[in-house]
């Protein structure tokens, strides 16, 4: 009896799970199924799921009927540049604010954890007057440059990834006769390389999703970035859904390795704000 | 830790030779953070002031800047697309929040079960938060298609008439708000996370007093949960009232059908850059800066009513 009460719920729960979880997955097979489909395959009723024959050529014409490497190409130059720039910025920054002691670092501190506040919809508007009048409006820069100024929630995870670190370390330094720029390159970077692959692995995911950017700055259709280029084709090819789900499937697939490869990071930052903050 | 000799002799010492150290390190924690001071006043500081001046101008970038007073607001209460992307916007945030808060919460405490395959299950329920959402929108759009959608046909095969979803005004919203669960994943990780943190002698305690099942969840979970809760519903309603993306890329911006799908960001973003409304734009912009504070603020003063934090934070 006691047995029995004991293993319902995990029963339930595994129904419950596997139900939901189909339900999460369909979309993705949905889409992978559809990206295979011959054009007579997919307005019949009732619905096809494993076509017949595999149209491979979908994958072919997604790539060819619009520029998708010229797409891709794009976002990884914007992607990677972003990237750098974030790498680069936010550990200084954090590293200042954790570790080292000087009028106003409180203060800063504070005002990065407010402009988080800040909705991108007030910025936007003068940003992009401040492009224009620069002449850099369809150019990859305005995507660019603001990630290598520092990036507020990325400082923020900086900060305190360098405050737990033990303090001894960079006193045998000194003591050594480090200057402040080797104790920070040569001692304190090493030691928050996890922080920095999820740096790099957020603000590479931001850039490559990123829509409303490249919609406002992008508008030679040589410069546009995937997400631009999907919409492109979708607005263009709106019925031939086995094309655009081969597109969609090359748009999605690269993130969805990169998830496989590092995803403690991804959990790592994810939780960081929610609960460890 | 310390004996009294090294409280009174090395310790003070130690402490007198760092401070040496830190006034000189001072100008290094400037250096160090230079570059952010700079993009803080570039990218935050000067576009803040300077959408405030634009919104009591007129500006389409080419000609020059012409000052209008508060004619950009007066303009924007007699807007009847105004005052739809705030209806809708709300509709939307009004609903999507608490149903991705349950939906959330529930997830989480069954992957928080003792359960084989656990991060296999956890990974099912993340990886659609990673699908760029132009891709999340063609995936749905081909799924809620009215006549040859797998949503529809599945709903048949239960002797269900399917809605015309993304098609019809008064299903579109419903549809959006549909397709938003699907992106659940990261609040179902933190979620977890959140519950994870729980001390397991809480659970041991409740044992002791019988307290089982539901009753244990709701009575002592909950509750230790409610700062994780509270968290992600300000960050919910935060993105709710910003909502964006998804409803553009569905409708290419115009919002259609019968504009149940323009949001309040999207009126926005159309005055700015369709038809070059710059002082417009920020005014509305300002608008929606003023309400999110307002609310994330009465959230925040709610919190002490409800929200359970351990005695020492």
């Amino acid at each position: 009896m006691n047995v029995i009460r004991k293993k319902y719920p995990i029963i339930l729960t595994y129904i419950v799970l596997i139900v939901a979880g189909a339900v999460f997955l369909l979309p993705f097979i949905w889409m992978v199924s559809t990206s295979l489909k011959p054009d007579t395959q997919l307005f019949v009723s009732p619905p096809v799921w494993i076509p017949n024959p595999i149209a491979w050529e979908n994958y072919y014409r997604a790539v060819t009927v619009v520029p998708f490497f010229t797409y891709m190409k794009n976002t990884l130059i914007v992607a990677s540049l972003a990237t750098a720039g974030a790498v680069i910025s936010t550990p200084l920054t954090g590293y200042s604010l954790a570790r080292i002691k000087w009028k106003g670092r409180e203060l800063l501190f504070i005002i990065t954890l407010a402009v988080m506040m800040i909705p991108s919809q007030v910025t936007m508007v003068p940003l992009f007057i401040i492009f224009s009048k620069l002449d850099l409006v369809g150019t990859f820069l305005p995507l660019i440059l603001p990630s290598c100024f520092g990036v507020p929630f990325f400082i923020f995870l900086m900060r305190q990834f360098f405050k737990q670190l033990p303090r001894d370390l960079e006193d045998a330094a000194r003591i050594d006769g480090c200057s402040e720029f080797g104790i920070y390159f040569k001692i304190m970077l090493p030691l928050v390389q996890p922080a920095i692959l999820t740096v790099a692995l957020f603000q590479f995911m931001n850039s490559w999703n990123d829509f409303i950017g490249p919609l406002i700055y992008l508008n030679d259709e040589a410069k546009y970035t995937l997400q631009l280029g999907l919409q492109q084709f979708k607005q263009a090819y709106n019925t031939i859904w086995n094309q655009l789900m081969a597109a969609s499937v090359l748009v999605v697939l690269p993130i969805i390795l990169l998830y496989f490869f590092v995803q403690k990071s991804f959990i790592q930052g994810i939780t960081f704000g929610g609960v460890k903050g | 830790m310390f004996s009294a000799r090294t409280i009174a002799g090395i310790r003070p010492r130690m402490v007198w030779k760092r401070r040496g150290i830190e006034s000189r390190r001072a100008k290094y924690g400037y250096i160090f953070a230079l570059p952010w001071m700079t993009g803080l006043l570039l990218f935050y500081a000067y576009p803040l002031l300077s959408s405030i001046y634009y919104s009591f101008n007129k500006y389409n970038v080419i000609s020059p800047v012409e000052w209008v007073g508060l004619n950009n607001y007066k303009e924007l209460f007699n807007d009847p697309l105004f005052w739809t992307g705030i209806k809708n916007t709300l509709y939307y945030a009004l609903f999507a929040v608490p149903i991705s808060v349950v939906l959330g919460i529930s997830l989480a405490l069954l992957l928080n079960m003792p359960i084989r395959w656990r991060s296999f299950f956890r990974t099912v329920f993340f990886i659609p938060t990673l699908v760029p959402v132009v891709a999340t929108a063609i995936i749905w759009q081909w799924l809620l298609n009215p006549q040859f959608g797998l949503i529809n046909h599945l709903l048949e095969t239960i002797g269900i008439g399917g809605p015309p979803w993304l098609g019809d005004p008064k299903w579109s919203k419903p549809s959006l708000i549909l397709m938003a669960q699907w992106g659940i994943g990261n609040s179902v990780i933190i979620y977890l996370a959140g519950l994870q943190d729980i001390s397991k002698d809480y659970d041991d305690a409740a044992r002791v007093d019988g307290a089982s099942g539901l009753r244990k969840v709701w009575h002592i979970t909950l509750p230790l949960l409610t700062p994780v809760i509270f968290f992600n519903m300000i960050m919910g309603i935060i993105n709710a009232l910003q909502v964006f993306t998804l409803p553009y890329a569905l409708t290419y911006g115009t919002g259609n059908p019968a504009n149940s799908l323009l949001f309040y960001s999207m009126h926005l973003y159309n005055n700015a850059f369709l038809y070059m409304k710059m002082g417009y734009a920020s005014a509305m912009a300002w608008i929606l800066f003023i309400v999110i504070m307002t609310i994330t603020l009465l959230l925040f003063r709610s919190s002490s009513r409800w929200v359970y934090y351990h005695g020492d934070q």
